[in-house]
């Protein structure tokens, strides 16, 4: 792994290795001192083009926590927003010597941009493009469904998860379909048909524009968030009437089986896609995500800054000899 | 008195000829012509063609001469074999009067490299709301035919309508860029599997056709004449084909993009592949060759569009929509057409020389090489190949999407009226008369 | 995962390996009087199965359980931007270690860099009253000033040469051996 664009690009392998190395990384932040010396020296910019605290701050306490130096550019009040490209943003942090750039930006492609241009040498991180992709959400939420799913266990073969609501628009969605269904997990993506992607018949994923029959099968639900200015756009006529299609409330979750958990990537529009009882009931792992995209940020940034290129996949096992 | 011959040319890839031009005409065709007192030019194993003539460029002057001007995009024109192109309207100021089409039209001629027609604006500023003065660009010494707000979509049926009626009075053409301006708000790649998993909002091919196939009713309901710029889908093609077999008088359009490259380019975030329209899936691309052989597409038109760098160094939905393709489109014709055996060469002169030329209503081009016709001629080696550097474009733009790409053929020489423009694959400095 | 590399010779067979361990055993009952504030922590991945084993001996000798535990350092290592990332193994500390005496158990000692990194991964766990450190083998050739407290074997070896250790839970048997072939042979 050089780069970390899209869930598409991983191997079951790799992926499997993110979330082992989250896991041993969960575990630091229940110890006394919450930091390793991993990344001291290194330097990670978060580079965000568009606000989003709750992805930054995460970023932020994984590159921490792993003694990075950490810079945040936040294209608000900076040169970004007199009009900077990209392209000389990235020179500068070229020039700044950035070992890796956790990039947030509107514009689906934008990372991919940054990696392959030739601007800028450093291990790219999306940390969400435009209604691309977001794969560090996938991947917490990919841990987040192993602890409670599937613990002890490499993937999440044969579980039922159901992303429910702005697919379209939604890059949790993409990146959870592709890592998802790489892990083994059978993927249903709910959302009314003005709402599901063009093509989405060649994803690996079955859809369905009716929630109800899905969530008696579901293992995990995930809502994704709508936001209201899409009604604007003839998407839907009316959140009251999105709500009552496809929000998840006290009645609807009752028909998930015993173990079943509910997830959101938030931020929440409480009584849209989520009811209040819902999201605050003991199902919900909502705050839990938070928790696990630390320590999924810790993993990523740890296996692509540490040491040499292309190193995930190699055997690592094979220590026997002297100093291992 | 200034006289070439040209030894030993297959003339249309046929017959070998040569050709002795005097004073800008042709006067004579045969086997070994005597070269008295002429320069003479050997084509052995070059293919002769009539000039090529592009009914849809982007000069970019006035307005965006940091992108092209005038004379670069001529010189362009000229290396790629070209002795006529359309200078589409969307410059700065709108090309809406008799005033900037007369300028870009002078420009053409003070440069020399390749005439230039001027196409006038249909709507005020490109606005799409009140006719401009068709007329006055008409009777002016530049002589306007085509009409076109290329880059915008006359999307209004009424002015649509105005605009079909109103130039039939001086035989004008329409030529429509088709694009439901509401079903691409925001569009930035073909609407199809790819644009879903990429994440870029898609341009549904039924914003194009439904353009198309409303036009061709407004035209035959008032009687006028069409043109449809840069056709991208099998449905277009459809409708076009159902158009013309109800005797419709509607023409088409296909760029050497459309004919080579596909929406799967996308996949690279790369915006040297945005272009408007957007490339489409194999299956259209397949459609559009069948359609340009069959003749249901009648000519190909460069859609050449220069941009400076910055417009292309950027993230995909900031970029500016547009490939340059003057310089690679006999190459890439003959890669798409001639090496797979749709076309020869007779059937490339007629839809790059003959038939752009009649559309565009042009004197003195288009013209088949013959005795007493002018001397437009490209002479080209189909049996090179080359590899596309940008770095070497004659153009003042970049953004060639065949960069690193080998294309088949190269342009040895161009002759706009028995002058030569560009000799042994390079531009003729100093040609100006 | 036994290479059978032309160059190999076994210096220490199974009976070896037994002996030796119940040799360290006894040397860290005697040397800290007993077992009772022992911890033992193996270095993964073959310091773990190691650990256990002199764990589980001192809990026989002592008659009560020894607690024991491995400690990950891949997260602490010099190395990191020389190497490829690795996958990292399993930290698993039994007891709070303040004013315990942590054993670290590794199967070579060689440059002293891995026991570095174990110390310092020690230092953000807890606060033990003494670490000492337990080998299977140490081959010389010591990086860093770093001495083992119980040693298996002393190996002397040349730089070009390769200790392998397997141990059964891990690999097929119980075995030390000498490879002079360069790594990647048979493999």
């Amino acid at each position: 792994m050089r780069h970390l664009l899209s869930t598409g690009d991983l191997t079951r392998d790799e992926a499997v290795l993110l979330l082992d190395t989250a896991e041993e990384m969960r575990s630091v932040a229940e110890r006394p001192i919450k930091k390793l010396p991993t990344l001291r020296g290194r330097t990670v910019v978060n580079l965000f083009f568009e606000d989003s605290t709750r992805t930054r701050i995460s970023f932020e306490a994984a590159a921490k926590r792993l003694s990075a130096d950490v810079i945040n550019f936040a294209a608000k009040g900076s040169s970004v927003s007199k009009g900077e490209s990209l392209k000389d943003t990235a020179l500068t942090l070229q020039a700044m010597g950035a070992d890796a750039v956790v990039i947030r930006h509107g514009a689906s492609g934008a990372p991919a941009r940054l990696a392959a241009a030739g601007w800028i040498d450093s291990a790219i991180l999306n940390a969400g493009d435009g209604s691309h992709e977001h794969p560090t959400q996938a991947l917490l939420d990919a841990f987040t469904m192993r602890r409670h799913l599937a613990p002890g266990q490499h993937g999440l073969d044969g579980r039922r998860v159901a992303i429910v609501g702005d697919v379209l628009h939604s890059r949790v969605a993409r990146s959870n379909a592709l890592l998802l269904s790489t892990l083994g997990a059978e993927v249903t993506l709910v959302a009314p048909p003005t709402l599901m992607p063009y093509g989405v018949d060649s994803w690996p994923v079955e859809t369905s524009y009716d929630l109800d029959p899905v969530l008696p099968k579901a293992d995990a639900v995930m809502m994704l968030r709508v936001q209201r200015e899409r009604m604007n756009a003839a998407y839907f006529p009316s959140a009251r009437e999105y709500s009552r299609r496809y929000g998840l409330d006290g009645k609807r979750m009752a028909k998930l089986p015993e173990h079943a958990i509910v997830m959101h990537p938030g931020p929440m529009n409480r009584g849209m896609e989520i009811t209040a009882d819902v999201a605050d009931s003991t199902r919900s792992v909502i705050v839990e995500q938070v928790t696990n995209g630390v320590a999924v940020r810790m993993a990523a940034l740890y296996l692509l800054l540490s040491g040499a290129r292309d190193a995930a996949s190699e055997n690592t096992s094979d220590t026997t000899e002297g100093q291992a | 008195m200034t006289a070439y011959v040209i030894r030993n040319a297959h003339v249309l890839g046929t017959q070998v000829a040569d050709l002795r031009i005097v004073d800008g005409v042709i006067t004579d065709i045969g086997a070994d012509l005597d070269t008295t007192d002429a320069e003479v030019v050997d084509a052995t194993d070059l293919v002769a063609l009539p000039g090529l003539v592009d009914l849809h460029t982007h000069l970019r002057e006035p307005g965006r001469e940091d992108a092209e001007t005038v004379e670069t995009g001529t010189r362009s024109a000229a290396a790629g074999g070209f002795t006529l192109v359309h200078a589409m309207a969307n410059t700065d100021p709108v090309a809406d009067t008799a005033g900037v089409v007369e300028q870009v039209w002078r420009l053409g001629r003070e440069h020399g490299y390749c005439d230039v027609a001027p196409v006038g604006a249909v709507t005020v500023g490109l606005g799409g709301e009140q006719l401009a003065e068709l007329g006055a660009m008409a009777d002016s010494a530049a002589r306007v035919r085509v009409f076109s707000d290329d880059g915008k979509c006359v999307s209004d049926a009424v002015l649509m309508r105005r605009a079909l009626e109103y130039v039939k009075a001086f035989d004008g053409v329409i030529a429509q860029h088709a694009q439901e301006p509401r079903l691409t708000e925001g569009a930035q790649m073909n609407e199809g599997e790819l644009s879903g998993v990429l994440g870029l909002t898609g341009w549904p091919a039924v914003a194009e056709e439904a353009i198309i196939a409303r036009d061709v009713l407004l035209a035959e309901h008032v009687g006028s004449r069409l043109h449809v710029c840069h056709l991208s889908t099998r449905g277009s093609v459809e409708i076009v084909r159902w158009a013309k077999s109800r005797g419709i008088d509607v023409t088409a359009e296909v760029t050497p993009h459309h004919l080579l490259l596909t929406d799967e380019l996308a996949a690279s975030y790369d915006p040297i592949y945005k272009v408007n329209p957007p490339l489409r899936t194999a299956d259209d691309v397949a459609a559009l060759r069948e359609a340009l052989a069959e003749g249901v597409i009648d000519i190909v038109a460069t859609d050449h569009a220069p941009h400076p760098s910055e417009d292309k160094d950027c993230e995909w939905a900031a970029a500016a929509f547009g490939m340059t393709g003057l310089e690679t489109a006999l190459s890439v014709v003959q890669q798409t057409m001639v090496d797979t055996g749709l076309l020869d060469w007779a059937g490339v002169a007629e839809r790059m020389s003959a038939k752009p030329a009649e559309i565009g209503r042009v004197a003195g081009h288009g013209r088949p090489l013959a005795v007493g016709e002018p001397a437009n001629i490209v002479l080209y080696d189909p049996r090179s190949t080359r590899v596309v550097r940008p770095e070497e474009a004659v153009s003042r733009s970049r953004n060639t999407p065949y960069a690193g790409r080998e294309l088949p053929g190269r342009v040895v020489a161009t002759f706009l009226r028995g002058r030569p423009t560009v000799l042994d694959g390079v531009v003729v400095e100093e040609v100006a008369a | 995962m036994s290479a059978h590399t032309s160059d190999s010779t076994v210096v220490l067979d199974s009976g070896d390996i037994s002996r030796a361990l119940t040799r360290i055993t006894h040397e860290i009952i005697e040397k800290n009087r007993g077992a009772a504030q022992v911890v033992v922590l193996g270095i993964p991945t073959r310091g773990v199965e190691l650990g256990r084993r002199v764990a589980e001996r001192m809990g026989e000798v002592a008659g009560h359980p020894v607690p024991y535990g491995s400690l990950d350092i891949t997260m602490y290592r010099d190395d990191l931007r020389m190497k490829p990332a690795r996958a990292l193994e399993k930290t698993d500390i039994p007891v709070d270690l303040d004013d315990r005496v942590v054993v670290l158990v590794d199967d070579v000692l060689f440059s002293g860099r891995t026991i570095r990194a174990a110390l310092d991964a020690l230092n953000d766990l807890g606060r033990p009253r003494a670490v000492q450190l337990a080998v299977l083998v140490d081959r010389g050739h010591r990086e860093l000033p770093i001495r083992a407290d119980f040693v298996g074997k002393n190996l002397p070896t040349s730089l070009a040469e390769q200790v392998k250790v397997a141990v059964t839970g891990l690999d097929d048997r119980d075995e030390v051996r000498i490879v002079s072939a360069p790594k990647g042979a048979g493999a």
